[in-house]
Protein backbone atom coordinates (compact mmCIF):
# COMPACT_ATOMS: atom_id res chain seq x y z
CA UNK A 1 0.00 0.00 0.00
CA UNK A 2 1.41 3.14 -1.16
CA UNK A 3 2.65 5.52 2.38
CA UNK A 4 -0.40 8.28 3.25
CA UNK A 5 0.53 11.58 3.43
CA UNK A 6 -0.41 12.46 7.06
CA UNK A 7 -1.92 16.16 6.64
CA UNK A 8 -1.38 18.35 9.90
CA UNK A 9 -3.18 21.18 11.46
CA UNK A 10 -5.92 19.20 12.59
CA UNK A 11 -9.60 19.48 12.65
CA UNK A 12 -9.52 22.69 14.01
CA UNK A 13 -8.16 24.17 10.75
CA UNK A 14 -10.97 22.30 9.02
CA UNK A 15 -13.75 23.67 10.69
CA UNK A 16 -12.32 27.20 10.36
CA UNK A 17 -12.60 26.93 6.27
CA UNK A 18 -15.70 25.21 6.70
CA UNK A 19 -16.98 28.15 8.55
CA UNK A 20 -15.02 30.81 6.31
CA UNK A 21 -16.76 29.12 2.96
CA UNK A 22 -20.37 29.24 4.98
CA UNK A 23 -19.77 32.57 5.24
CA UNK A 24 -18.84 33.18 1.74
CA UNK A 25 -21.64 31.53 0.49
CA UNK A 26 -23.53 33.72 2.91
CA UNK A 27 -22.25 37.03 0.83
CA UNK A 28 -23.20 35.25 -2.41
CA UNK A 29 -26.78 35.10 -1.52
CA UNK A 30 -26.64 38.42 0.06
CA UNK A 31 -24.92 39.98 -3.36
CA UNK A 32 -28.11 38.09 -5.15
CA UNK A 33 -30.54 40.67 -3.52
CA UNK A 34 -28.42 43.81 -3.98
CA UNK A 35 -29.92 46.21 -6.74
CA UNK A 36 -26.82 46.15 -9.14
CA UNK A 37 -26.71 45.48 -12.31
CA UNK A 38 -25.80 42.11 -14.21
CA UNK A 39 -22.18 42.26 -14.89
CA UNK A 40 -21.38 44.05 -11.56
CA UNK A 41 -23.48 41.01 -10.04
CA UNK A 42 -21.51 38.43 -12.07
CA UNK A 43 -18.22 39.90 -11.24
CA UNK A 44 -18.71 39.93 -7.43
CA UNK A 45 -20.14 36.84 -7.34
CA UNK A 46 -17.46 34.91 -9.42
CA UNK A 47 -14.85 36.85 -7.03
CA UNK A 48 -16.42 35.16 -4.01
CA UNK A 49 -16.91 31.45 -5.48
CA UNK A 50 -13.12 31.89 -6.93
CA UNK A 51 -11.96 32.91 -3.29
CA UNK A 52 -14.05 29.76 -1.95
CA UNK A 53 -12.33 27.41 -4.72
CA UNK A 54 -9.05 28.34 -3.71
CA UNK A 55 -9.53 27.76 0.17
CA UNK A 56 -11.58 24.37 -0.95
CA UNK A 57 -8.33 23.41 -3.13
CA UNK A 58 -5.85 24.87 -0.65
CA UNK A 59 -7.17 23.45 2.15
CA UNK A 60 -9.60 20.55 1.71
CA UNK A 61 -7.74 19.13 -1.17
CA UNK A 62 -4.61 19.73 0.82
CA UNK A 63 -2.82 21.08 -2.51
CA UNK A 64 -0.90 23.79 0.02
CA UNK A 65 1.15 21.07 0.88
CA UNK A 66 2.25 20.38 -2.23
CA UNK A 67 3.80 23.27 -4.15
CA UNK A 68 5.08 21.29 -7.07
CA UNK A 69 1.51 20.06 -7.82
CA UNK A 70 -0.42 23.42 -6.57
CA UNK A 71 1.51 24.53 -9.87
CA UNK A 72 0.87 22.15 -12.44
CA UNK A 73 -2.89 21.95 -11.41
CA UNK A 74 -3.17 25.93 -11.30
CA UNK A 75 -1.58 26.79 -14.61
CA UNK A 76 -2.89 23.72 -16.17
CA UNK A 77 -6.27 25.06 -14.84
CA UNK A 78 -5.80 28.27 -15.93
CA UNK A 79 -4.58 27.70 -19.24
CA UNK A 80 -7.69 25.89 -20.01
CA UNK A 81 -10.00 28.71 -18.07
CA UNK A 82 -8.02 31.48 -20.13
CA UNK A 83 -8.72 29.38 -23.87
CA UNK A 84 -12.51 29.08 -22.73
CA UNK A 85 -13.20 32.62 -22.55
CA UNK A 86 -12.46 33.50 -26.71
CA UNK A 87 -15.64 33.44 -27.50
CA UNK A 88 -16.94 35.97 -25.44
CA UNK A 89 -17.24 38.93 -27.88
CA UNK A 90 -19.34 36.63 -30.74
CA UNK A 91 -22.09 36.70 -27.71
CA UNK A 92 -22.04 40.34 -28.06
CA UNK A 93 -22.26 40.50 -31.26
CA UNK A 94 -24.90 38.52 -31.59
CA UNK A 95 -26.81 40.17 -28.97
CA UNK A 96 -26.64 43.66 -30.62
CA UNK A 97 -24.42 43.06 -33.49
CA UNK A 98 -24.93 42.23 -37.18
CA UNK A 99 -28.13 42.13 -39.03
CA UNK A 100 -28.63 39.01 -39.90
CA UNK A 101 -28.04 37.75 -36.11
CA UNK A 102 -30.82 39.89 -34.93
CA UNK B 1 15.14 11.65 -0.57
CA UNK B 2 16.69 8.34 0.69
CA UNK B 3 16.94 4.96 -0.47
CA UNK B 4 14.58 3.60 2.28
CA UNK B 5 11.72 6.47 0.99
CA UNK B 6 12.25 5.59 -2.63
CA UNK B 7 11.56 2.20 -2.28
CA UNK B 8 8.22 3.42 -0.29
CA UNK B 9 7.38 6.33 -2.40
CA UNK B 10 9.00 5.55 -5.90
CA UNK B 11 8.57 2.52 -8.98
CA UNK B 12 11.58 0.26 -8.81
CA UNK B 13 12.24 -1.26 -12.15
CA UNK B 14 15.30 -3.87 -12.89
CA UNK B 15 17.58 -3.29 -16.07
CA UNK B 16 20.13 -6.06 -16.25
CA UNK B 17 22.35 -5.40 -12.85
CA UNK B 18 21.52 -1.54 -12.82
CA UNK B 19 18.68 -1.34 -10.57
CA UNK B 20 16.68 2.38 -11.50
CA UNK B 21 14.39 4.09 -9.06
CA UNK B 22 11.99 6.76 -9.98
CA UNK B 23 10.24 8.73 -7.43
CA UNK B 24 6.46 9.42 -8.59
CA UNK B 25 5.67 12.68 -10.07
CA UNK B 26 5.51 15.41 -7.59
CA UNK B 27 6.17 12.94 -5.03
CA UNK B 28 2.51 12.03 -4.92
CA UNK B 29 0.77 8.33 -5.23
CA UNK B 30 -0.09 7.14 -8.81
CA UNK B 31 -3.92 7.01 -7.67
CA UNK B 32 -3.71 10.40 -6.17
CA UNK B 33 -2.11 11.83 -9.29
CA UNK B 34 -5.02 9.86 -11.13
CA UNK B 35 -7.60 11.19 -9.56
CA UNK B 36 -5.52 15.37 -9.64
CA UNK B 37 -5.51 14.39 -13.98
CA UNK B 38 -9.57 13.37 -13.69
CA UNK B 39 -10.35 16.43 -11.25
CA UNK B 40 -8.67 18.82 -14.16
CA UNK B 41 -10.17 17.09 -16.81
CA UNK B 42 -13.65 17.38 -15.31
CA UNK B 43 -13.27 21.01 -14.40
CA UNK B 44 -12.39 21.85 -18.00
CA UNK B 45 -15.80 20.22 -19.12
CA UNK B 46 -17.40 22.16 -16.19
CA UNK B 47 -15.79 24.87 -16.84
CA UNK B 48 -17.18 24.43 -20.82
CA UNK B 49 -20.22 24.36 -19.76
CA UNK B 50 -20.70 27.36 -17.48
CA UNK B 51 -18.69 29.19 -20.05
CA UNK B 52 -21.94 28.06 -22.79
CA UNK B 53 -24.35 28.96 -20.42
CA UNK B 54 -22.71 32.65 -19.81
CA UNK B 55 -22.47 32.65 -23.85
CA UNK B 56 -25.58 32.00 -23.91
CA UNK B 57 -27.67 33.97 -21.02
CA UNK B 58 -25.02 36.36 -22.50
CA UNK B 59 -26.92 36.38 -25.76
CA UNK B 60 -30.33 35.88 -25.40
CA UNK B 61 -32.72 39.32 -24.80
CA UNK B 62 -34.94 38.86 -21.63
CA UNK B 63 -33.16 35.80 -20.19
CA UNK B 64 -36.08 34.50 -17.61
CA UNK B 65 -35.21 34.90 -14.47
CA UNK B 66 -38.07 32.15 -12.18
CA UNK B 67 -36.09 31.68 -8.73
CA UNK B 68 -38.67 33.50 -6.21
CA UNK B 69 -36.27 31.51 -3.24
CA UNK B 70 -33.72 30.63 -1.97
CA UNK B 71 -34.28 28.33 0.92
CA UNK B 72 -33.47 25.38 -1.14
CA UNK B 73 -30.88 26.10 -2.72
CA UNK B 74 -29.11 27.76 0.57
CA UNK B 75 -29.53 24.19 2.18
CA UNK B 76 -28.46 22.41 -0.47
CA UNK B 77 -25.25 24.55 -0.47
CA UNK B 78 -25.09 23.90 3.47
CA UNK B 79 -25.76 20.26 2.95
CA UNK B 80 -22.89 19.89 0.55
CA UNK B 81 -20.47 22.11 2.88
CA UNK B 82 -21.00 20.40 5.14
CA UNK B 83 -20.24 16.57 3.88
CA UNK B 84 -16.53 18.22 2.60
CA UNK B 85 -16.11 18.64 6.52
CA UNK B 86 -17.43 15.20 7.55
CA UNK B 87 -14.96 13.87 4.79
CA UNK B 88 -12.38 15.36 5.85
CA UNK B 89 -13.03 14.21 9.71
CA UNK B 90 -13.40 10.67 8.18
CA UNK B 91 -9.59 10.78 6.54
CA UNK B 92 -8.72 12.19 9.86
CA UNK B 93 -9.87 8.92 11.81
CA UNK B 94 -8.37 7.02 8.85
CA UNK B 95 -4.72 8.32 9.36
CA UNK B 96 -5.39 7.55 13.14
CA UNK B 97 -5.89 4.08 11.96
CA UNK B 98 -9.70 4.74 14.09
CA UNK B 99 -11.61 2.32 11.47
CA UNK B 100 -14.73 2.46 12.88
CA UNK B 101 -14.98 6.10 13.11
CA UNK B 102 -13.28 6.78 9.59
CA UNK B 103 -16.10 4.69 8.29
CA UNK B 104 -18.96 6.14 10.24
CA UNK B 105 -18.34 9.71 9.36
CA UNK B 106 -17.71 8.33 5.75
CA UNK B 107 -21.66 7.37 5.92
CA UNK B 108 -22.55 10.30 7.31
CA UNK B 109 -20.80 12.28 4.20
CA UNK B 110 -22.98 9.57 1.70
CA UNK B 111 -25.97 10.18 3.42
CA UNK B 112 -25.40 14.04 3.12
CA UNK B 113 -24.90 13.50 -0.35
CA UNK B 114 -28.08 11.28 -0.52
CA UNK B 115 -30.10 13.90 1.05
CA UNK B 116 -28.33 16.90 -1.12
CA UNK B 117 -29.70 14.49 -4.11
CA UNK B 118 -33.35 14.29 -3.05
CA UNK B 119 -33.44 18.02 -2.18
CA UNK B 120 -31.98 18.54 -5.90
CA UNK B 121 -34.85 16.24 -7.45
CA UNK B 122 -37.35 17.84 -5.45
CA UNK B 123 -36.71 20.86 -7.07
CA UNK B 124 -36.27 19.83 -10.34
CA UNK B 125 -39.45 17.62 -10.22
CA UNK B 126 -40.99 21.24 -8.78
CA UNK B 127 -39.98 23.02 -12.23
CA UNK B 128 -40.95 19.92 -14.22
CA UNK B 129 -44.23 20.62 -12.84
CA UNK B 130 -44.91 23.98 -13.61
CA UNK B 131 -44.21 23.00 -16.74
CA UNK B 132 -40.46 23.24 -17.38
CA UNK B 133 -38.50 20.70 -19.51
CA UNK B 134 -35.18 20.25 -21.47
CA UNK B 135 -37.18 21.41 -24.40
CA UNK B 136 -39.53 24.03 -23.27
CA UNK B 137 -39.85 26.75 -20.70
CA UNK B 138 -42.56 28.13 -19.57
CA UNK B 139 -40.43 31.93 -18.78
CA UNK B 140 -39.30 32.68 -21.83
CA UNK B 141 -36.60 31.24 -24.07
CA UNK B 142 -36.46 27.26 -23.58
CA UNK B 143 -32.51 27.90 -23.59
CA UNK B 144 -33.05 28.81 -20.02
CA UNK B 145 -34.28 24.98 -18.96
CA UNK B 146 -31.75 23.14 -21.65
CA UNK B 147 -29.14 24.99 -19.54
CA UNK B 148 -30.45 24.43 -16.19
CA UNK B 149 -31.39 21.24 -16.81
CA UNK B 150 -27.66 19.94 -18.41
CA UNK B 151 -25.69 21.89 -15.91
CA UNK B 152 -27.38 20.79 -12.56
CA UNK B 153 -28.14 17.30 -14.10
CA UNK B 154 -24.27 17.00 -14.71
CA UNK B 155 -23.07 18.02 -11.11
CA UNK B 156 -26.25 15.40 -9.85
CA UNK B 157 -24.58 12.81 -12.21
CA UNK B 158 -21.02 13.38 -10.50
CA UNK B 159 -23.42 13.76 -6.61
CA UNK B 160 -25.10 10.34 -7.19
CA UNK B 161 -21.16 8.86 -8.46
CA UNK B 162 -19.46 10.28 -5.54
CA UNK B 163 -22.38 8.85 -2.96
CA UNK B 164 -21.43 4.59 -5.07
CA UNK B 165 -18.04 5.72 -4.40
CA UNK B 166 -18.15 6.33 -0.47
CA UNK B 167 -20.30 3.68 -0.05
CA UNK B 168 -18.31 1.50 -1.81
CA UNK B 169 -14.64 2.62 -0.36
CA UNK B 170 -16.36 2.93 2.99
CA UNK B 171 -17.32 -1.17 2.83
CA UNK B 172 -13.86 -1.91 1.44
CA UNK B 173 -12.31 -0.02 3.79
CA UNK B 174 -13.99 -1.15 6.50
CA UNK B 175 -13.12 -5.25 5.30
CA UNK B 176 -9.32 -4.05 5.35
CA UNK B 177 -9.32 -4.02 1.83
CA UNK B 178 -8.55 -0.20 1.22
CA UNK B 179 -6.77 2.34 2.94
CA UNK B 180 -6.38 5.37 4.61
CA UNK B 181 -4.99 6.40 1.04
CA UNK B 182 -8.15 5.31 -0.46
CA UNK B 183 -9.99 7.41 1.34
CA UNK B 184 -7.84 10.21 0.40
CA UNK B 185 -8.27 9.83 -3.11
CA UNK B 186 -12.24 9.13 -3.06
CA UNK B 187 -12.24 12.23 -0.36
CA UNK B 188 -10.45 14.37 -3.19
CA UNK B 189 -12.97 13.87 -5.35
CA UNK B 190 -15.99 14.54 -3.26
CA UNK B 191 -14.36 18.08 -2.60
CA UNK B 192 -14.09 18.31 -5.83
CA UNK B 193 -18.17 18.00 -6.35
CA UNK B 194 -18.75 20.43 -3.44
CA UNK B 195 -16.10 23.17 -5.20
CA UNK B 196 -17.98 22.55 -8.65
CA UNK B 197 -21.82 23.64 -6.97
CA UNK B 198 -19.52 26.91 -5.89
CA UNK B 199 -19.72 28.16 -9.20
CA UNK B 200 -23.30 26.35 -10.14
CA UNK B 201 -25.17 28.26 -6.68
CA UNK B 202 -24.03 32.10 -8.19
CA UNK B 203 -24.19 31.37 -12.04
CA UNK B 204 -27.34 28.97 -12.34
CA UNK B 205 -29.63 30.32 -9.65
CA UNK B 206 -28.42 33.26 -7.54
CA UNK B 207 -28.22 35.33 -11.15
CA UNK B 208 -31.40 34.20 -11.92
CA UNK B 209 -33.35 35.25 -8.60
CA UNK B 210 -36.30 37.34 -9.53
CA UNK B 211 -36.49 40.59 -7.51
Amino acid sequence: MAATETHTGGIGKDVAVYICLLVLAGIQFVIAYQDISASQMFVRMLSVAIIEGGLALLFFMHLSKNRGLMWFVGIFTVAVLIMLQYGWTDSYRLLDGVQWAR
Amino acid sequence: MSQADLSIHGQVSRTGATEVMTAPTFSVPAKKMAMWLFIIADTATFAGCLVAYGFIRNSTPNWPRPFHSITNVALMTFILLTSSLTMLIALRSAQKDDKAGAFRWMMITAVLGILFAILHIREWMGMIGEGATLFHNPWGTPLFSSTFFSITGLHLLHVTGGVVALIAVGISYQGGRYGADDLEVTGLYWHFVDLVWMFVVPLIYLMNLSH
